[in-house]
């Protein structure tokens, strides 16, 4: 076939999708396909190695979050999460999926007004939503089993990330908005952030419908 | 100016603390091995710098052998009953959520005030040093409100630290790979290939192929960022806007946005899929990705019909 690039470098993509699928370890399968593509784009090993570590060094800024570790374990130490389950435990209006939807409602307004770092999973998912939505969903229903706990737990999690992912995007100066501008004005096309940011806005009012709707519904089945 | 350098180093004795702890540890059924993982990171924060790109490379590959032989493992860090626990929240109530604002708070105010303050703070690291600043205050705070042994921030950090794991270096790996993909040529490769999928006018097809592979290319990088210029320069552009005078605006906001249901299921982003499950000790890996992705398939549906109602108009 002419015109079309070599496939080699895909193999990269197919060991990702491989080794998730098989649930190897996912460090293992990172690097894996580091070594697929780099040795199918040409590279030798000595090259892969060193591709992979100036990138491990120049991306040490996306590890920097974990500083908030210490502090969140002292605050756990000084029973902050039995605090959030005890004050949950008193307010019978205080529902698994109440607790979540204000959660997420609220995640996305302070997201859309760029607010994105005010909670996280280590910040306030972990101390504070989780062990909230558990209280609740063990008040509500006394033989709540194992697994119950984990899904509650599990989609304060994903009401998180639901929150954030369709409430940032409103926001004119965050960095996806700046990427599409940017990618537009290559090709010639000048367009504004607040132009991009309104078609943002029917996503976030869907997310907020569907996942929520979504929280109602597991309400009624506890 | 303090900017990232600092944070970086904070973050090596923050991490160096951790691994003495754990060499520390006589009940730490991997002592060694878990000492010597926490070690590394603590030594690519520190003197990474130093260290040259085939250096780093050998760091990283031998972070992830010891996470493959078990490291950093669990171990006993000292740190309260929970009779303790509970005592403490009866007798403190409502007032330990207070520390817990501090972080945020302190990111806001440095966020908005640090650009107006002189060359104190590098703009562009405002909100990781902001980050880095609320994290120091909220700590000393809590020690002297409360009065834990001196060693307490190290042990309840390492008490997160091992419950996250392995899991810890993911992300910092994972854009590391985006890079390599990068090098690779992966990204053109896909975009070349991408509209071979369309036939020949149809528009329906042309917006599936383009929602359909921001999300499955967002599923395989873990990042619609990475996914957005190879989807809209192989088929939202050429197809789309210009083949078939769709809105620029409408295909590129609205395209991004489908990627990011592809962000809900990937395994791949680990920072908001994986770490989370780790963080809340959910025996199933993939469970947070299990309770969002029908969220994520309905709200790609509806991405889609916005594209293909709205962006022809």
């Amino acid at each position: 076939m002419t015109g079309l690039p070599s496939l080699w470098p895909l193999i990269g993509i197919a060991v990702v999708v491989i080794g998730f699928a098989m649930r190897a370890n996912p460090l293992a399968v990172v690097v894996a396909a580091a070594f697929g593509s780099g040795l199918g784009a040409g590279l030798s090993v000595p090259e892969v190695v060193a591709a992979l570590g100036k990138a491990f060094h120049q991306n040490r800024y996306v590890s920097v979050p974990w500083l908030a570790l210490p502090v969140i374990g002292l605050m756990e130490r000084a029973g902050l999460q039995e605090q959030a389950a005890a004050l949950i435990s008193r307010s019978k209006a205080a529902t698994t999926s109440r607790i979540l939807l204000i959660y997420l409602g609220f995640r996305q307004l302070t997201s859309a007004l760029g607010l994105t770092q005010i909670a996280g999973h280590a910040q306030t998912v972990r101390p504070l939503l989780a062990p909230m939505a558990e209280a609740a969903a063990a008040r509500d229903n006394p033989a709540i089993s194992a697994d119950e706990r984990n899904t509650v737990k599990a989609m304060a999690a994903a009401t998180d990330n639901v929150g954030i992912f369709f409430g940032e995007d409103i926001f004119l100066a965050i960095a996806s908005i700046l990427l599409i501008k940017g990618f537009l004005e290559s090709a010639g096309i000048i367009v504004q952030p607040l132009q991009l940011s309104v078609w943002a806005i029917p996503t976030a009012i869907a997310a907020f419908a569907v996942h929520g709707g979504r929280l109602l519904r597991m309400g009624r089945k506890n | 100016m303090i900017g990232l350098t600092h944070l970086y180093a904070l973050a090596g004795v923050v991490f160096g603390g951790i691994a003495l702890a754990a060499l520390l540890d006589g009940q730490h059924p991997r002592r060694l091995r878990a000492a010597a993982f926490w070690a590394l990171i603590a030594t690519e924060f520190l003197i990474g710098d130093a260290l040259s790109d085939t250096g780093n490379g050998v760091l990283l590959l031998a972070l992830v052998a010891l996470a493959l032989l078990g490291a950093p493992g669990k171990g006993q860090p000292a740190t309260s009953t929970a009779a303790q626990r509970s005592a403490s929240a009866a007798r403190h109530g409502n007032r330990l959520f207070l520390p817990a604002l501090i972080m945020p708070g302190v990111a806001l105010a440095g966020t908005f005030l640090f650009p107006h303050l002189g060359q104190i703070v590098d703009p562009k690291q405002v909100t990781l040093v902001s980050l880095g600043l609320g994290a120091m205050i909220a700590a000393a705070t809590l020690m002297i409100w409360l009065r834990p042994p001196l060693a307490a921030p190290v042990q309840e950090g390492r008490r997160l630290a091992e419950g996250v794991g392995w899991a810890m270096i993911l992300p910092q790996l994972l854009a590391s790979l985006g890079a390599l993909f990068a090098v690779a040529g992966v990204g053109e490769i896909v975009g070349a290939l991408a509209p071979l999928a369309i036939p020949e006018g149809s528009r329906i097809a042309a917006v599936l192929a383009f929602t359909g592979g921001m999300a499955i290319f967002t599923v395989m990088m873990g990042n619609a960022f990475a996914a957005f210029p190879v989807m809209m320069g192989g088929i939202g552009l050429p197809v789309l806007v210009l083949g078939l005078g769709g809105d620029p605006v409408v295909v590129g906001a609205v395209g991004m946005l489908a990627g990011f249901c592809g962000t809900l299921l990937s395994p791949m982003a680990a920072n908001f899929n994986i770490v989370p499950a780790a963080l809340l000790s959910l025996p199933d890996r993939y469970a947070v990705i299990r309770a969002q992705w029908p969220t994520a398939v309905i709200l790609w549906l509806f991405n889609t019909a916005m594209i293909w109602g709205f962006a022809f108009s």
